[in-house]
């Protein structure tokens, strides 16, 4: 069997449906045997970088690997702002790139790049294929790899001649990691100790991550949170994780947080951080954060107890199981909270900050809130970066698991709309809407040609402020209104952009337009771009800025 | 800060050592020194590193390095239950015999070896802990040093069950 065959047959035992990818002369052998598969559905993007990000968004939606494949050279370079963005939010990616002929590496052949040297600190592991003997193996592991432990992306780079030549090849081969080992169990004695302090505080709370939707301990989150009567903030990365409309929800704290969960979680006494790394923008002012607080550490990553935070109690295991065995714990104890002052503590303070009601004025903001109030609950918004983001993260209250997809991490402009291209095709049955800006989407929108050919139908709502709104609320708030090179001045215009695609393309004057085009767009079966015009003035608020602790907050210009 | 020594046993094959010595790098940890070589095992190769740090920044460095999959296990050896030597070959300026006969009778009293001489150098072999090294280096600048070549330390806890890898 030829090394392209082994390839797919080893990506089809391991449940491919899917690839998103490119062709290019070092992987033209695979293409061609991809010519007569009917099993795997390759979908030819526009752009590797959007190959990667649909991936990635795939793989977030189904919590399973995503596969995309690009050619060597610019090919594979084009692959490595998706690679880096899956890195950064554990997302199982696979990357598979070609490379060229084994006797060209090394000689600076045409398009040939060292993808392993490029890639080796934005992927969980890499490998370069020397022999078709091992493809079998190697694909195995890549899998096993990206999605066991904390997820990560895993690049394969195959030289053309090992995807020409031929040899036996065994799929039952054994695969053998002496050096990857995840810890998924917790350690009893620390579950106890756990238990101990819960029980104990008096103003306890849960910081949710993204390790809680990587584990899917969505039931055993819920479970705690009631049980102990204790309120639920999250990481960006963990938004969701919670129903965002459950009385103990908070939201999320950080940079943009909601203002009641900043406060709530510098008010704790001790706080049970699950599936998180403690980012910059989660802490803010990192030497400020929650200080006298006693912080248990769940994480499945040994590396991430004590990187940025001291740990009071650190617990190294999978999430699920670890919130499980809290739980068991607590029941077999017997122990049930009741609505302590601290809960009407938080009542009060979620009332004072509640802000649902939708005002007359076309904004972000609005535009944000009024997409929630259309869109049905199991519909998938993704985001790009910037202030739709952080708008998003504010006032789009997410209310089911893994249906809030965004690049939080890597921060990647133009994620968005090819992850929500990689949504649709994982769940084509529910409503996929990616909130943009137009500075993102101009980053990637030549994959609205995918979108129309391949027939995938997601809504792009551009809240259109002609900038770089993020960076200008900063050149407003810090240089003094010097908005050095972050306006875009309105070019082009979406509407045709969209229509040049073959995409429905809408403009907006009113939240009421605006309402009626969400309506229609949601129900189309082909792709919407609806440009909504806003402020460049309108800034994301509250604000913690940075080198500030999580207290000092701006709430209003 | 203190020097710590940590020993990886690593897969033996091509592109460990640029993952190793690549997570140095992008976490900005320094390392003093790294010497490589086969262990005990076929295909398994054992890296010594000595590195500079606060305890925080050893307990990161141990955990980035068993975090990368190619890193089968990492140990901090404790420098009072360790042997640990370095080996340095040290070409010394001896124009006259004067010279030639100082720097041998300093070559004997740290122990070490002249293993080749010219007409106007002696080259030195010298073995032994970082700090003696150091020491005979210094003396040798006296004389002037032509070229110097150290490993690195190696190290091995004196602990028989210390450090034993499953095959």
């Amino acid at each position: 069997m030829s090394g392209s065959l082994a390839l797919i047959e080893a990506l089809k035992k391991q449940n491919v449906k899917i690839i998103f990818g490119i062709p290019g002369g070092a992987i033209l052998p695979i293409y061609d045997a991809l010519y007569d598969e009917r099993d795997i559905r390759h979908i030819l993007m526009r752009h590797e970088q959007c190959a990667a990000h649909a991936a990635d968004g795939y793989a977030r939606v189904k919590g399973e690997p995503g596969i995309c494949m690009a050619t060597s050279g610019p090919g594979a370079t084009n692959l490595v702002t998706g690679i880096a963005t899956a890195y950064m939010d554990s997302s199982p990616l696979i990357a598979i790139t070609g490379q060229v002929p084994t006797s060209f590496i090394g000689k600076d052949s045409f398009q040939e790049v060292d993808i392993i040297g490029i890639t080796t600190p934005i992927t969980k592991y890499n490998y370069q294929i020397r022999n078709v003997k091992d493809i079998p193996r190697i694909i195995r592991e890549a899998f096993y790899i990206a999605s066991t432990g904390r997820p990560g992306p895993v690049l394969i780079d195959v030289p053309k001649d090992i995807q020409t030549d031929i040899d036996d090849v065994d799929f039952n081969s054994e695969i053998k990691i002496r050096g990857y080992k995840p810890n998924i169990d917790p350690h009893p004695l620390q579950i106890k100790k756990a238990v101990d302090l819960i029980i104990n505080a008096e103003r306890p709370i849960i910081l949710a991550g993204g390790g809680v939707h990587w584990s899917r301990a969505y039931d055993e989150l819920l479970k705690l949170a009631e049980l102990l009567m204790a309120p639920v903030v999250t990481t960006f990365m963990g938004k969701g994780a919670m129903p965002e409309n459950h009385p103990l929800c908070l939201g999320c704290i950080g940079m943009h947080g909601r203002v009641e969960a900043n406060e709530s979680i510098m008010m704790a006494d001790v706080i049970l951080a699950v599936g998180v790394r403690f980012s910059d923008r989660t802490t803010c002012k990192v030497s400020d954060f929650c200080v006298n607080a006693k912080i248990i550490h769940i994480d499945i990553d040994p590396s991430e107890i004590r990187k940025n935070i001291p740990a009071y109690l650190p617990i190294v295991a999978d999430a699920k199981k670890a919130l499980k065995s809290i739980i068991d714990e607590i029941i077999y104890r017997g122990l049930k909270k009741e609505k302590s002052e601290w809960f009407k503590k938080i009542e009060m303070i979620k009332k004072e900050y509640s802000d649902n009601e939708i005002k007359e004025e076309l904004t972000g903001i609005n535009a944000v809130k009024l997409l929630r109030k259309v869109l049905p609950e199991d519909s998938i918004v993704t985001t790009e970066v910037g202030q739709n983001q952080m708008w998003a993260s504010l006032y789009f209250k997410v209310l089911k698991p893994r249906t809030f997809i965004s690049s939080g991490g890597l921060g990647t402009m133009g994620f968005g709309f090819p992850a929500a291209l990689g949504a649709k095709v994982a769940k084509p049955e529910v409503p996929v809407v990616d909130i943009a800006g137009d500075g993102s989407f101009l980053m990637t929108e030549q994959d609205l040609a995918t979108s129309i050919v391949e027939n995938i139908p997601v809504v792009v709502m551009i809240l259109n402020n002609s900038s770089l709104g993020m960076v200008v609320q900063w050149q407003r708030l810090f240089y003094n209104r010097r908005y050095s090179n972050t306006l875009l001045k309105g070019v082009p215009d979406f509407v045709k952009l969209a229509e040049a695609y073959g995409a429905k393309g809408v403009r907006v004057n009113s939240l009421n337009e605006l309402e009626q085009a969400l309506k229609e767009a949601i129900n189309s079966d082909v792709t919407y771009v609806i440009d909504v015009p806003i402020s460049s003035e309108e800034d994301v608020l509250p604000f913690v800025p940075p080198g500030k602790n999580l207290r000092e907050i701006i709430l209003k210009r | 800060m203190k020097e710590y020594i940590l020993v990886a046993i690593v897969e033996h094959k091509p592109g460990v050592l640029y993952k190793v010595s690549n997570m140095f790098r992008r976490r900005n940890f320094n390392i003093e020194s790294i010497a490589v070589g086969p262990s005990e095992i076929k295909d398994l190769a054992r890296m010594t590193i000595t590195v500079k740090g606060d305890e925080l920044t050893i307990e990161q460095i141990i955990k980035q390095l068993q975090k990368l999959i190619d890193v089968i296990k990492v140990s901090k050896l404790d420098p009072n239950k360790s042997v640990i030597r370095e080996l340095a070959l040290i070409k010394v300026n001896t124009p006259d015999s004067k010279a030639k006969s100082d720097v041998i009778n300093y070559a004997n009293i740290f122990r070490s070896r002249i293993v080749d001489v010219s007409e106007d150098s002696l080259t030195i072999e010298i073995t032994g802990s970082s700090d003696k090294i150091n020491a005979f280096i210094e003396l040798m600048r006296i004389y002037g040093i032509k070229e110097l070549a150290r490993t690195g330390a190696v190290a091995m806890s004196r602990n028989f069950k210390s450090f034993k890898i499953e095959e």
